[in-house]
C-alpha cells in the first residue's frame, strides 16, 4: 500500500479540511509556534526531557487492562482498555500539557492561557504551569465551572487563575472565544496551550504529535497480550485529541476499525447533543475549516451533553478528513447510554470513567454482543470519573 | 472606479482623512440601524462598514459582541444584512463595505455572497478571519465584480509579510491599531506612529485604522499618520448608554465632531 502523502499539508489542511482562519493578528505568533515546534520536537534534548516527564512525572506508560468481567458480562468480544486515567490529573490531557508546556518554555514565554471544557486540559495546563514555574490563566465557560466545580478547586490549589466565561453559551465554545482573545490581546508575551485537536494550524498537527503516544503504547502493549492487532479502536470523539492519540497508531492498518463516538445529549434536535460529524456542516470557527454545527444562516448553534467534555459544536479537522474519506467511522451515545455504561464498568470491573470516556465504553458495550470472543475491541479510557461525581451521583440518586 | 478608490482620491485632494463609520446589522433594532447608518452619512461619513453579526466573534471586544448579541437575539439574517445595504445604497453614493466572520459567508456560499453584496451596491468585503493566503477565490471573485476585499495589517506583522499584503490590496489596507480586540480607548498606542510608518513604507495602498480610534482627538493625531479611520465601538457605546429614541441622534452628533475633525 502506498503511503499517501503526510497530512496535514504545508498550510495545515487534511484534506478540505483545516488552515488557519485567524485574525491577522495571530499570525506572526502561528508561524512562531510552527517554527519551535518543527525544530524542538525531535531534537534530542526536547524528546529526552519530554519522556523523561512523561515516565517519571506524568506515570506513562499507562496500562492497557483485559476487562475479563465486563466482557463476559457482554457476552461476546473481548474489550480492552487503554488506562489514560491512569495518568497524572486523571486523563490524556496531561501528555499535550507536558509537550506544549515545554514548547512554551523554549519559546521564552512566561504566560501560558488554556482553554478547558471539563476542566481536564485545564488541570493538565495548570499543573505543568506549577511544575515549570509558568503563570497560568485557563478561561472555563461559567456552565461548566458550575458543574465541574472540583476541577476549578484542582485548579486553583496549583496556582493558576481561572477566568469564569459568562458570554455566548458558556460553555468550552465561549472559553475558547475568551482565551482568543486574550492571546490577540498579549500574543508577544502568552503562550497559548490549545488542549484539543482543533484550532488553527499548527494546533491540530501539534496535539495529535504530543498525544501520539497513546497509540504508540497501545499498539505493542495488545500485541504482547493477545499476539496481534485490535479489530476495533473506538474514542470518544468532541475536538477529538484522545481518539486521534490513539487512532493514529492503527491508520495504516486497514483490518482496524476506527470509531469515534460523540455526544448524543439528549436527541438529535438542534441544541440537543454534540454529534457535530452525524449532523454538522463544513464551516470556520476557532481557526480551522471542519464541520460545524450551525443553523442555515452560518450561526454557530448551541450544544448539550452531559459530559461537560463533548460539549462543543465542532470537531478537528483530522476527523472531519477519516470521516469524508471513511478511513473512521463516527456514532453517536446519548446521555443515559454513557451513564448506564458508566455504572456498568464500575460494577463489572471496579472502574470509575469520566462521562467523556463512558460514551466509547457504551458504543463498544453495544459492538461486543455482536462480536466473536476471539474478537478485540482497544477502547480508549481516556479519563476517570472523579471529577464527575456530582452529576453521577445526582443520576444514581434519581434511580436513573 | 470603485467608490472606495474615489473616496480617498477626494479625501486626498482635500487632505483629509477618510471616516467610516461601522454599524451592526440589526443594533438596536433593524430598523433603528438603518436610520443609524443614515444618520452617519448625513452626519459626514465619506464610508460606511456594515457588520454582519456572529455568534462567535473572536476579533471584538464586549461593545461589539453585546450589539452582535443583540441583533442576533433579535433575528437578524445575513439577507437582512444585504437588503440594509440596498436600502442605503438608494439613498447614498458613499462607499460601502460588508464587514462579517467567515463562517456566516461560507455558509451562504463565497462566490454567491461575493454577487449578491455586489448586487446590493457594496463596494468591499471586510472578513477578519480569512487571511490572504486563504482569500485567494474570495478576491478573485471580488475583481470580477469591482468588490475590493480587504487586508488587513496588525502591529504584530513582519515586514515582509506586509510588503506581500501590499501587493494585492485593494481599496485599503486595515490597519489594527492594537495588538488586540476591538473596543473604545481613551488613548491611542504611543507606538502606533511607528506601526502605520512601517506599513505605509511597505504598502501603497490607503491606510485605514481601526480598533480603539474613538474621539475627535484621535483622528486629528492619525493625520499625515493614515488616509482614513473607522470607528465602531465609541458609536455603539454611545448608541446604548442614550436609549433607543435619542442615541442616534447623540451618535450622529459624535460622527459630526468626528467628521470636523478628520
Amino acid at each position: 500500500m502506498t503511503r499517501p502523502p503526510a497530512l496535514p499539508d504545508a498550510a495545515g489542511y487534511f484534506g478540505a479540511y483545516g488552515g488557519r482562519y485567524v485574525p491577522e493578528t495571530l499570525v506572526a505568533a502561528l508561524d512562531e509556534l510552527e517554527a519551535a515546534f518543527e525544530r524542538h520536537h525531535r531534537a534530542p534534548a526536547f524528546a529526552a526531557e519530554l519522556a523523561e516527564l512523561l515516565t517519571n512525572y506524568a506515570g506513562r506508560p499507562t496500562p492497557v487492562y483485559h476487562a475479563r468481567r465486563l466482557s463476559q458480562r457482554l457476552g461476546g468480544g473481548q474489550l480492552y482498555l487503554k488506562r489514560e486515567d491512569l495518568a497524572h490529573t486523571g486523563a490524556h490531557k496531561i501528555n499535550n500539557a507536558l509537550g506544549q508546556g515545554l514548547l512554551a518554555r523554549v519559546s521564552g514565554k512566561r504566560r501560558v492561557i488554556a482553554e478547558t471544557g471539563a476542566g481536564q486540559h485545564g488541570v493538565a495546563t495548570a499543573t505543568v504551569c506549577a511544575m515549570l514555574g509558568l503563570d497560568c490563566v485557563v478561561y472555563m465557560g461559567a456552565e461548566d465551572v458550575r458543574r465541574q466545580a472540583l476541577n476549578v478547586a484542582r485548579m486553583h490549589t496549583l496556582g493558576a487563575e481561572v477566568i469564569s466565561v459568562t458570554s455566548g453559551t458558556q460553555t468550552l465554545k465561549d472559553a475558547i472565544n475568551e482565551a482568543l482573545r486574550d492571546w490577540v490581546t498579549n500574543v508577544e508575551t502568552t503562550f497559548y496551550l490549545f488542549g484539543s485537536a482543533t484550532g488553527p494550524h499548527p494546533y491540530p498537527k501539534i496535539v495529535r504529535e504530543f498525544q501520539r503516544v497513546i497509540g504508540r503504547e497501545a499498539r505493542p502493549q495488545l500485541a504482547d497480550m493477545c499476539g496481534g492487532l485490535p479489530d476495533a479502536v473506538v474514542a470518544c470523539v468532541n475536538g477529538g485529541s484522545n481518539a486521534i492519540g490513539i487512532f493514529d497508531a492503527f491508520i495504516d492498518d486497514p483490518g482496524v476499525e476506527l470509531i469515534g463516538v460523540e455526544a448524543g445529549g439528549r436527541g438529535p434536535a438542534p441544541g440537543d447533543h454534540a454529534a457535530t460529524l452525524a449532523h454538522g456542516a463544513p464551516g470556520i470557527l476557532h481557526g480551522s475549516r471542519s464541520l460545524l454545527l450551525q443553523n442555515d444562516d452560518g450561526q454557530v448553534l448551541g450544544t448539550h451533553s452531559v459530559a461537560a467534555g463533548l460539549d462543543y459544536p465542532g470537531v478537528g479537522p483530522e476527523h472531519a478528513w477519516l470521516h469524508e474519506t471513511g478511513r473512521a467511522r463516527y456514532v453517536a451515545v446519548d446521555d443515559a447510554e454513557a451513564m448506564r455504561a458508566l455504572r456498568l464498568l464500575a460494577q463489572t470491573e471496579g472502574i470509575i470513567a469520566a462521562l467523556e470516556s463512558a460514551h466509547a465504553v457504551a458504543h463498544a458495550a453495544r459492538m461486543a454482543p455482536d462480536a466473536d470472543p476471539a474478537q478485540v475491541i482497544l477502547v480508549n479510557l481516556s479519563g476517570r470519573g472523579d471529577k464527575d461525581m456530582e452529576t453521577i451521583a445526582a443520576h444514581v440518586d434519581a434511580g436513573a | 472606479m470603485n467608490r472606495i478608490d474615489a473616496a480617498f482620491a477626494a479625501a486626498a485632494d482635500a487632505r483629509r482623512l477618510v471616516l467610516a463609520p461601522y454599524t451592526t446589522v440589526g443594533f438596536p433594532t433593524l430598523a433603528a440601524s438603518l436610520e443609524l447608518a443614515l444618520a452617519y452619512v448625513d452626519a459626514g461619513a465619506d464610508m460606511l462598514e456594515i457588520g454582519m453579526p456572529f455568534s462567535d466573534p473572536i476579533a471584538d471586544g464586549p461593545t461589539v459582541q453585546a450589539a452582535s448579541q443583540i441583533a442576533l437575539d433579535g433575528g437578524v439574517r445575513l439577507d437582512d444584512a444585504l437588503s440594509l445595504i440596498a436600502q442605503i445604497r438608494a439613498r447614498t453614493e458613499i462607499p460601502l463595505l460588508l464587514m462579517g466572520y467567515a463562517n456566516p459567508f461560507m455558509r451562504r456560499g463565497f462566490g454567491a455572497l461575493v454577487r449578491e453584496a455586489a448586487d446590493a451596491g457594496a463596494d468591499g468585503l471586510i472578513v477578519p478571519d480569512v487571511l490572504p493566503e486563504h482569500a485567494g477565490g474570495l478576491e478573485a471573485l471580488g475583481a470580477e465584480l469591482d468588490l475590493h476585499v480587504i487586508r488587513f495589517a496588525a502591529p504584530t506583522t513582519p515586514t515582509e509579510r506586509l510588503a506581500r499584503i501590499g501587493e494585492g490590496a485593494r481599496g485599503f489596507v486595515y490597519c489594527v491599531s492594537v495588538t488586540g480586540v476591538t473596543g473604545s480607548r481613551p488613548e491611542l498606542a504611543a507606538s502606533l506612529p511607528a506601526y502605520l510608518k512601517r506599513v505605509g513604507r511597505a504598502v501603497r495602498a490607503p491606510r485605514m485604522v481601526g480598533f480603539g480610534i474613538s474621539t475627535p482627538e484621535h483622528l486629528r493625531r492619525l493625520r499625515g499618520l493614515a488616509e482614513g479611520a473607522i470607528v465602531a465601538s465609541a458609536l455603539i457605546d454611545i448608541v446604548r448608554a442614550n436609549g433607543a429614541r435619542r442615541g442616534a441622534a447623540a451618535a450622529a452628533n459624535h460622527v459630526r465632531k468626528l467628521a470636523a475633525a478628520r
